[in-house]
């Protein structure tokens, strides 16, 4: 009665030993995350959509817009253009100024990436008639 | 807006001025307020000029006057119709600072500095003082004839002779070397 009981239990050790860890595992299959990485074409989509809900509202442009200039990096003018057309929607002319000012201040150093999206975004400032912060004189003290 | 330009002592009494003022100035251009309190309503959203924050919670001036209200309702006709000054006016309406106006050099760095020369000379004063007035008089074995006592018995001890102090001394002639 008593030594099938131990048997298997012994039979159960042996085989708990037995299972790998991971680190003893062959060089090949490292630890990394299983996420899938966004593509650059995924993510400037996605933020266009975003922006280009149709309802869009007040709080939402304030906290898309917030929320991409915290990420390191300069928006696509696509991206921009989507932000300044929900800011038409909303009656908002500050807003898009202010949109200009923030993206050029993200280029930092790099004083070319700004010339290049007023560029690109050329057509839409015309449609919409969004004088940049340099029109304005804003650009100085 | 105060600016620090004269004077590093008075810079450091207008400070806590400015800090009163850009504290309430939070608020300054809001909903009226009667009560004349220096704490910011938390419970309400809030203005600021942050470099990574463009849209703050809410805009600069809440309350519109008549002519501010007609501005924003031409806003929602076609923004080529307004000229500059009206763009101007309303970004004014909605902003506090532009991104310029925020990143404007201050002169704060003249203030600390200051204030640093001036702690090291206080500080240079009373060490001065403390020496003349407080320390005791220096012990006898700091004198002349005890110094030159110590060093010669130093070097009939032959202290340090392969590298250091007796190393340094020519036995022959009588003479540091």
């Amino acid at each position: 009665m008593f030594r099938p009981v131990v048997r298997l239990s012994t039979s159960g050790v042996r085989s708990l030993t037995r299972t790998r860890p991971c680190y003893s595992a062959p060089l090949a299959s490292r630890c990394y995350s299983h996420a899938k990485v966004e593509t650059d074409e995924e993510f400037d989509a996605r933020w266009v959509t975003y922006f280009s809900k149709p309802d869009i509202d007040a709080w939402e442009l304030k906290k898309g817009m917030n929320t991409l200039i915290g990420y390191d990096l300069v928006p696509e003018p696509k991206i921009l253009d989507s932000a300044l057309r929900a800011c038409r929607r909303l009656n908002d002319l500050a807003s898009a100024i202010r949109i200009l000012e923030a993206v050029k201040d993200k280029s930092g150093p790099h004083k070319d990436i700004y010339p290049y999206l007023i560029q690109e975004l050329q057509p839409t400032l015309i449609e919409l008639g969004i004088s940049t912060p340099e029109d304005l004189g804003m650009d100085i003290l | 807006m105060l600016h620090l330009t004269t004077g590093r002592v008075g810079c450091l009494l207008s400070k806590q001025a400015v800090v009163a003022l850009t504290g309430s100035g939070a608020r300054m251009s809001s909903h009226g307020h009667h009560e004349v309190s220096d704490s910011v309503d938390m419970s309400q959203p809030m203005y600021w000029d942050r470099l990574d924050t463009p849209l703050p919670d809410r805009p600069w001036k809440d309350v519109l006057d008549s002519t501010d209200k007609s501005l924003k309702q031409k806003e929602k006709g076609p923004w080529t119709a307004l000229s500059k000054e009206e763009k101007i006016a309303l970004y004014r309406l909605k902003f506090n600072h532009t991104y310029p106006e925020m990143k404007r050099p201050s002169h704060e760095w003249k203030t600390v500095i200051g204030g640093m020369f001036i702690f090291f000379g206080i500080t240079g004063l009373v060490v001065f003082w403390q020496g003349h007035y407080v320390y005791p008089p220096q012990p006898h074995t700091f004198g002349e004839e005890w110094q030159a006592k110590q060093i010669q018995r130093m070097l009939d001890m032959r202290i340090n002779p392969i590298e250091g102090f007796s190393a340094q001394w020519d036995y022959k002639n009588k003479q540091w070397k």
